[in-house]
């Protein structure tokens, strides 16, 4: 759903000879092969090149793709029809902090405009550019799912939620300083809960900031 | 107003934790093994009596389809797939479930499998619910760890495996047959039917695909009772429902509420109301970016549920409620959604692929009036060639939202067609 940093683009100019997993994210690797049937091992490839990103820079060089496939006894050709059909998979190197921003309808509703100009205010890139630091890439994207808390950005892992220009120079200035900023709302409310106050399940215990940080282990 | 004792989602915003102490506490997985003993025959018709339909947008009956699957075993495996590939624009509610009820998702999920004969199901969220699978993948952990699923769930005899799967990127595999494609490895590009899922899904082997929220609610369906879920709201139109409340409100926020109640209501007792007030409405798209849009006039009046919108020619969809006040470029935020759906189409139908780029060009010059008068005419034919003519629904997904804008706001494009002429005049 994202629009990747290198919509377009087949495969970056500087690509690396080789690639293969760590023993770290060969045994994640190995973990998630173990869900699907042996002879479906193919089901695996997304969370596969999701690792081998992650291992690498946040993008997939060809080597990765190969690797991937032989893993999988895979033909190349098909990891290859994945990696470019899924805009998550950024085929040529992005920035350490990748900002995405939703621009879809009810984040633009909510100013996902200012949003993006504050990016551009900030580090002086617009979407889809790097900063020549290597710091930032900025990207538009559609929907991220969380419209009731609009206009949104996803960095990393992570959402960050209600933004609007202020707080979205806020963030980058965070990251710029090596700081890693508090995800979710940036108003400071619950979730999804309007910013007054839930309307519903109110006879319910009062709130705990503690959950929301919670892992979700159990309690 | 529906009563906080009639609501199912009671973690929806995460004041308590997710995990499955706390999840137990909520009541969840209470009765479990009692449920599994009763049968699977117990299960599907408990389901259908309910009247449940399903919450990802087509809004098909739930039990119905679990009926479709084969109802004795040829010895192979058989799928429950849960669709978490939220991503409708206007539509967060699959996420506020993963990350604060996941246990209602994984309860749901047992109850679903065992009621359509599955060995095996995987759960497909999209990728960037990053913190959303993690918490979910945990609830799943936590629930093998005290033998709720695994090999002979709940102690009732019965082995269910339960798997969660990351998308990365593509809102068309929000389709169900271009979600089992993608599962299985491939570009998602939806799949020709028949033959349906329950036929040959995953794997070519039968396979039921149902939305999170759809799961989510089976197991307090079965624990208060198929008479109590249809009690609530019209007939054939019954049950609780999340709302997401986006755009011009307020306190935009995801509520939980009765099928049927009046948008106005929802908007006014839980969004703090429009920005502005009532009379600064413009529009709302009331369920997802690809059901039409609705003028202020029928705001007024219309009741949230299939019939209800259904009799507006909109529809309910996912219930992503998009409200736009008076401030709002209506042609613009429209030409925005042609957009979105010209950037999805996965490219394997000529009209959704070449269509839906033609029409997002368009709309375009449309927000500036560049245009023809007769062009809008051209526009509405155009979608009408795409609309129906695609293997799955992103083509009428499409064509809709530009379907509603002519049909609602016919003026304001002619208005901004004579302006433009005007200004190019002079």
């Amino acid at each position: 759903m994202s629009a990747s940093a290198s919509d377009g683009a087949v495969v970056a100019v500087h690509q690396p000879d080789s690639f293969a997993f760590s023993a770290e994210y060969a045994a994640a690797a190995e973990q998630i092969e173990g869900r699907y049937p042996p002879e479906k091992r193919a089901s695996a490839v997304i969370p596969l090149l999701h690792l081998a990103q992650r291992q690498h820079a946040n993008w997939l060089p060809k080597a990765a793709m190969d690797y991937v496939a032989d893993r999988l006894g895979m033909a190349r050709i098909r990891v290859y029809e994945v990696a470019t059909f899924y805009t998550m998979f950024n085929k040529e190197p992005v920035g350490k902090h990748l900002i995405q921003v939703c621009t879809t309808t009810p984040c633009w509703l909510r100013g996902s405009d200012e949003v993006l100009g504050a990016c551009k205010r900030r580090l002086g890139i617009g979407p889809g550019e790097t900063t020549p630091d290597g710091q930032f890439t900025v990207v538009e994207v559609e929907c991220a799912g969380a419209c009731v808390n609009a206009p949104v950005v996803a960095i990393g892992d992570d959402y960050y939620e209600d933004l609007d220009g202020p707080a979205m120079v806020a963030l980058l200035d965070q990251l710029a300083r090596g700081e890693s900023p508090t995800p979710g709302s940036q108003t400071g409310r619950r979730g999804s809960c309007p910013a007054t106050g839930p309307t519903t399940l109110t006879n319910q215990p009062l709130p705990s900031a503690a959950a929301d940080l919670a892992t979700g282990a159990d309690d | 107003m529906l009563r906080d004792e009639d609501r199912i989602f009671t973690n929806l915003y995460g004041f308590e934790s997710p995990g499955l102490k706390a999840a137990q506490g909520r009541g969840d997985w209470v009765g479990a093994k009692e449920f599994l003993l009763k049968g699977r025959d117990w299960v599907v018709a408990e389901i259908k009596d309910s009247a449940l339909r399903g919450r990802g947008g087509a809004g098909f009956s739930t039990g119905l389809k679990w009926s479709f699957m084969p109802k004795k075993s040829d010895g192979g495996p058989v799928y429950l797939v849960v669709n978490a590939d939220e991503g409708e624009p206007g539509t967060c509610k699959d996420r506020d479930i993963l990350r604060h009820d996941p246990h209602k998702l994984v309860e749901g999920i047992l109850y679903a499998s065992f009621a359509i004969g599955a060995t095996a199901a995987y759960v497909y969220v999209r990728g960037e619910f990053i913190r959303e699978i993690q918490r979910l993948q945990i609830a799943v952990d936590e629930a093998y760890a005290a033998g709720l699923i695994g090999k002979n769930a709940c102690g009732a005899g019965y082995d269910l495996d339960v798997y969660v799967h990351t998308g990365a990127g593509a809102y068309i595999c929000g389709e169900e047959t271009a979600l089992i494609e993608s599962l299985e490895g491939k570009k998602g590009q939806p799949r020709s039917k028949p033959p349906f899922p329950a036929q040959a899904g995953l794997y070519s082997r039968p396979t039921t695909v149902n939305n999170v929220e759809t799961i989510a609610v089976v197991p307090t369906i079965l624990r208060r009772g198929a008479a109590w879920f249809s009690g609530i709201g019209r007939p054939k139109n019954v049950g609780t429902k999340l709302f997401c409340i986006s755009g011009h409100v307020n306190n935009p926020c995801n509520v939980e509420e009765a099928m049927g109640i009046p948008l106005r209501e929802l908007i006014e007792k839980h969004a703090g109301g429009v920005r502005g007030g009532w009379d600064n409405l413009l529009a709302v798209i009331p369920g997802g970016s690809s059901t039409p849009v609705i003028p202020r006039s029928v705001c007024d009046t219309v009741v949230m549920d299939y019939d209800g919108l259904s009799e507006v020619k909109t529809a309910l969809g996912t219930a992503g409620v998009i409200v736009m006040d008076k401030s709002t470029d209506i042609v613009r935020a429209i030409a925005r959604l042609a957009r979105f759906y010209a950037h999805e189409s996965c490219g394997q139908c000529t009209p959704c692929r070449e269509g839906t780029p033609w029409m997002a060009r368009m709309m375009d010059r449309m927000v500036e009036g560049k245009a023809r008068v007769e062009e809008i005419d051209l526009l509405f034919d155009i979608s009408k060639q795409i609309e129906g003519r695609t293997i799955c629904a992103l083509g009428d997904a499409a064509a809709w939202p530009i379907q509603g804008l002519i049909r609602h706001f016919r003026p304001e494009l002619e208005r901004r067609i004579a302006a433009a002429r005007q200004s190019a005049a002079a």
